[in-house]
């Protein structure tokens, strides 16, 4: 049987019937891994023996980013700077997963500290994507969207900064949440920027995101930034049907730089929705050309701080100074933070810290949130009539590993199209929407109001029921 | 214009000490970033209140209740140098 | 001395307080003091990655009570910032501390000072934030240690307006800044521990000068003494320098106790720039009006209030009033007293000094002890009634501390009473007359002291028992009048 081909939903179906078990499902997995991998390399770190028990609630392989604490496992942002770390906690996340049974395989590869859409910067070199290896599976979580899509998981843990999820989701054709802010805690989530990061689900079907989104979701008194809502049960917002549902295009999203394939596919599926009943409306979000650029500065500034800590004092890469620069103290800071960081992790920090420096914060930080609260009133407008808003996730399906590696802000432009949910809080999945030129997948992004995911699942699952009829 | 000097600035308030090759090409990264970033300036703002946490909840507070400390022996778990119970560094001079 | 001539001094005190909470400031680790290094952290205070902050809730009434203590505005929305610097004390390489919004700002304290003036030094604001690790180092070794056990313990950091003019200005708005804090029972003020640290921002300027001069930043002092000690060191040094030409540079500098001097903080020159920005794992607070409100009413009288109707009250000195207060349990203890007996400046006498003396040696207060006001009072009237000498009586009050027994057991069990009645103070007096009869010469003869030591006799005599007044009155009349 190949298990590792199947979903979460169908395994634990066939384990109800008594027809596999949480071992023989690990052994598939297992084996994949073995056969794949090489060629792949999802992994940063694969664990051994992960605890498996059968009989529990849902014993189902799943893949984490590398910067989601586990208790002694090794946690390291696929950073040099953090060789080592094995963290003495787990992740709120890792609790939940932990209590429903679930099998954790190993950590994914990720662009340095999820800086990055490519998996490139990692320092562990990069993940190729399962459809086409010469091509990057994007990023940042390209590890954990490469690891479903490879069958080396059956599901994973990522983190959406400006599109982390969605984005290698959307290039490697699986399903990728970002929920609200707020929804699903942070705590145990190494930061990058604090105020946009939130965890998400990477799965193979829309059902798999909901089932997982209803162990990971909820209030946790350990973030003060998680919000106390309560969570329903996902799997019930799981209906095929959008009859009467408004949904928004927004003009901004169609623009040059948009590839002809995903524009029509993105189109198709339009018109797929349309005939199941949903209503489309061109609409405009006026901001959207200064997503980019705010997301810059904020996003680096909060990571400059946020990254500080690594400084070679308590844990991780310590580079002891051979001669006397500055002081004892300062130069071992200077060195251990030069060799430990790769270059994007320098261009942002220091970028992030420049925009906070004396005499720049009003210009660059301070404008860039306030530019961020009209980004964020665009959306609260258009879901003044609207259920949601349907864009493509990315201008172009995959590009070939080491295409845009020494341009950056070609590379920061990429994630045009997913920047804005992070910036303005709300929810967004990218789904799998037809396959372009090379095999290659394409994306489709679904965005909706704060803490209505249920809208993103409904008209995600009607999408997924459908296309192939 | 981001000059050699003020990336120099910028490292050594980050921290990093980069080598002369990094410095020439962080600072032409940072100017044609920092070049787009300025098509902001051409928004207009002066009324338009910051956002610095997107969901408006307000007063997330902790009981002062006392909960178990990590022991010596696992808060030292990770260090990379240990000594007499504390973590060792260069020594600081003051 | 030249400064006091051509220059004003300005002076403006940081003082940053160790509230005394439970917990820590942003996680549940215990608020403690001491024990072993790294035995009160957790993730969240070792600045783990991936570790987030909550916030205490005492932390917070804490802060409105002691800003409207300080006759500040509390915000009404206040919220946390980092301030970003790096130092192996600091695990995050951030502080997360509050920059334009702090939780007190614009009040100020009523400062007695020495000639009886009431001076009053503004509070620019106080802010909470979160205190860092400890680092040791010594001589010898190549190395230092840092215990992160500090690290997270709430701090205030009070921030006055630069409206003290001299070192004793300064001492006198830290030792009542401290009293007040004491009151509102928040902190240990204790700088030896350094749950109070102080330091200070100085600059001379020419007299008449309305510019600020430029300041130095004075640290490391362990004392009120030693903040007044380095104040005047500076002083002088900065003054010196002006005289000779020079410009004085704004920097940092440690307070060596040793050498008595202060020293440049090299390692600090580089120019600070901390990047503030709103701590993004933190949500802003509201503080209501009604909850301003609540915490006012728990806030009780404060030493400056109690000082003015001491005396309005009870007719204190000035002396009398200022000791009193400086022990807030004294305070209240003086006051039961002076409910049931109407001679307070005999109670002040008895409280400001006996029994003083015993607490200080006993370093304990007042309320933890076995002396009660009844049994004070009953001490007092004894004495009054000459019942027992005051010499007796200093003893009573030794034994009351130390067994809390009554006060008419005590000179019971040690036959403290005096002796008063006549006939046998008659019979000592006679003996006495007879037997130095060159000593009643001289008292004829108007010598005063000789009578003394006639009463000194019969003490002696008595076993110090005789009641010195009445036998002194006896021994007059037989002398004077046969």
């Amino acid at each position: 049987m190949t298990l590792q081909t199947l979903t979460a939903h169908e395994l634990l179906n066939l384990i109800k019937q008594k027809k596999t078990s949480a071992q023989e499902i690990y052994r598939s997995i297992s084996s994949q891994i073995e056969k794949t991998e090489k060629d792949v390399h999802a992994y940063a770190h694969i664990f051994q023996n992960p605890k498996i028990e059968e009989s529990r609630e849902c014993p189902i392989p799943v893949a984490i980013k590398d910067n989601i604490c586990i208790t002694d496992k090794l946690t390291t942002c696929s950073s040099k700077i953090l060789s080592g770390f094995r963290p003495p906690y787990n992740a709120t996340v890792i609790e939940k997963l932990k209590n429903s049974g679930a099998v954790f395989i190993g950590h994914t590869n990720m662009d340095e500290f999820a800086f990055g859409s490519s998996t490139e910067t990692s320092y562990y070199g990069p993940t190729h994507n399962p459809h086409k290896l010469e091509c990057v599976p994007g990023g940042s979580s390209g590890g954990s969207a490469a690891a479903v899509a490879a069958n080396e998981a059956i599901w994973a843990l990522g983190s959406d900064t400006g599109g982390s999820i969605r984005q290698p989701a959307a290039f490697c054709g699986v399903v990728g949440l970002k929920p609200t802010y707020g929804r699903v805690s942070r705590y145990g989530l190494i930061a990058f920027a604090s105020s946009l990061d939130q965890i998400g689900p990477i799965t193979k079907d829309v059902r798999d995101a909901a089932l997982l989104m209803n162990i990971i979701a909820g209030y946790d008194e350990k973030d003060s930034t998680s919000a106390n809502i309560p969570i329903p049960d996902y799997t019930q917002a799981l209906i095929d049907n959008v009859k009467g549902l408004k949904i928004g295009i927004p003009k901004e999203y169609f623009i040059e730089g948009l590839s002809e394939e995903v524009k029509r596919a993105v189109f198709n599926a339009i018109d797929l929705l349309k005939k199941q009943g949903a209503i489309f409306k061109e609409i405009s979000l006026p901001h959207t050309a200064y997503a980019v650029a705010t997301y810059y500065i904020v996003a680096t500034a909060e990571a400059s701080s946020n990254l500080a800590r690594f400084d070679g004092v308590q844990y991780g890469l310590r580079i002891q100074p051979q001669k006397t620069r500055k002081n004892p103290i300062v130069d071992l800071y200077e060195e251990t933070r030069d060799a430990g960081f790769g270059l994007e992790a320098k261009r942002r920090i220091m970028l992030g810290t420049y925009s906070l420096s004396s005499g720049y914060y009003d210009a660059y930080y301070l404008k860039g949130l306030k530019v961020r609260t009209l980004i964020k009133q665009d959306f609260e407008k258009a879901f003044e009539t609207l259920d949601a808003i349907i864009t493509p996730t990315t201008p172009t399906t995959a590009f070939k590993i080491g295409e845009k590696a020494n341009d950056p802000l070609s590379m920061y432009l990429s994630d045009i199209y997913t920047i804005s949910a992070n910036l303005s809080g709300i929810p967004a999945i990218s789904i799998p929407c037809a396959t372009g030129k090379d095999n290659l997948p394409i994306g489709l992004q679904i965005m909706a109001k704060p803490f209505d995911e249920e809208m993103l699942f409904r008209i995600s699952y009607t999408f997924e029921k459908n296309k192939n009829h | 214009m981001i000059s050699q000097e003020d990336v120099q600035y910028v490292a050594s308030l980050s921290r990093i000490h980069l080598k002369k090759d990094e410095v020439e090409c962080l600072s032409k990264d940072l100017e044609k970033i920092v070049d787009y970033i300025k098509k902001l300036e051409s928004l207009e703002t002066a009324n338009i209140q910051p956002t610095s946490h997107v969901l408006p909840i307000q007063n997330v507070f902790r009981e002062d209740i006392i909960k178990p400390s990590l022991s010596q022996k696992e808060a030292l778990h990770f260090s990379i140098e240990q000594h007499q119970g504390c973590f060792k560094v260069p020594k600081i001079i003051e | 001395m030249e400064t006091t001539q051509q220059f004003e001094t300005v002076i403006g005190l940081e003082v940053h307080l160790q509230l005394k909470t439970k917990t820590k400031i942003f996680c549940s680790c215990a608020n403690d003091f001491g024990g072993e290094p790294n035995t009160r952290t957790c993730p969240v205070c070792l600045g783990l990655p991936g570790t987030l902050p909550v916030f205490n809730k005492q932390v917070l009434d804490y802060g409105i009570k002691i800003g409207l203590a300080l006759n500040c505005a509390i915000n009404n929305v206040i919220k946390f910032d980092r301030k970003n610097y790096y130092y192996p004390d600091l695990p995050k390489a951030y502080q997360i501390s509050q920059f334009d919004l702090p939780i007190a700002k614009d009040g100020f304290l009523l400062v007695p000072s020495l000639n009886n003036e009431l001076k009053k030094i503004r509070i620019h604001r106080a802010h909470l934030e979160e205190d860092a690790g400890k680092l040791m180092h010594d001589a010898v070794h190549p190395y230092s240690l840092v215990d992160y056990n500090r690290t997270g313990t709430p701090l205030m950091e009070i921030v006055s307006s630069p409206d003290m003019h001299s070192p004793q200005d300064a001492y006198d708005y830290l030792q009542t800044l401290k009293l007040t804090l004491q009151y509102l029972d928040v902190s240990d003020c204790d700088m030896e521990k350094g749950s109070l640290r102080c330091d200070a921002n100085v600059s001379i300027r020419p007299k008449g000068e309305t510019k600020l001069g430029t300041k130095t930043e004075l640290k490391n002092m362990n004392s009120f003494k030693a903040v007044k000690a380095a104040l005047e060191y500076e002083i002088a040094r900065q003054t010196s320098v002006m005289l000779s030409g020079d410009k004085i540079i704004q920097e940092t500098r440690l307070w060596d106790e040793n050498k008595q001097m202060t020293f440049s903080m090299r390692s600090k020159e580089e120019a600070h720039d901390y990047r503030y920005f709103p701590e993004p794992d933190l949500v802003p607070f509201t503080i209501s009006d009604e909850k301003i409100q609540s915490i006012k009413k728990m806030i009780p009288e404060l030493p400056i209030d109690k000082y003015h109707r001491f005396i309005e009250h009870y007719h204190l000195s000035d002396y009398d009033a200022r000791l009193l207060i400086q022990d807030a349990p004294l305070a209240d203890f003086f006051e039961i007293c002076a409910k049931n007996f109407h001679d307070t400046k005999k109670i002040c006498n008895w409280l400001n000094t006996q029994v003083l003396q015993e607490l200080n040696e006993r370093k304990a207060p007042i309320s933890k002890t076995l002396l009660t006001p009844d049994n004070l009072i009953m001490l007092i009237q004894k004495t009054d009634a000459g019942i027992i000498s005051n010499l007796a009586a200093k003893d009573v009050l030794k034994i009351i501390f130390e067994t809390g027994k009554q006060t008419e057991q005590i000179i019971e069990e040690q036959g403290l009473a005096q002796i008063s009645d006549d006939v046998t103070l008659e019979k000592i007096a006679d003996d006495l007359i007879r037997e130095n009869q060159k000593v009643i010469e001289q008292i004829k003869n108007g010598e005063q002291k000789a009578l003394g030591f006639l009463i000194g006799q019969a003490m002696k005599k008595m076993n110090g028992k005789a009641n010195p007044k009445k036998i002194g009155d006896i021994l007059q009349r037989r002398i004077f009048h046969g």
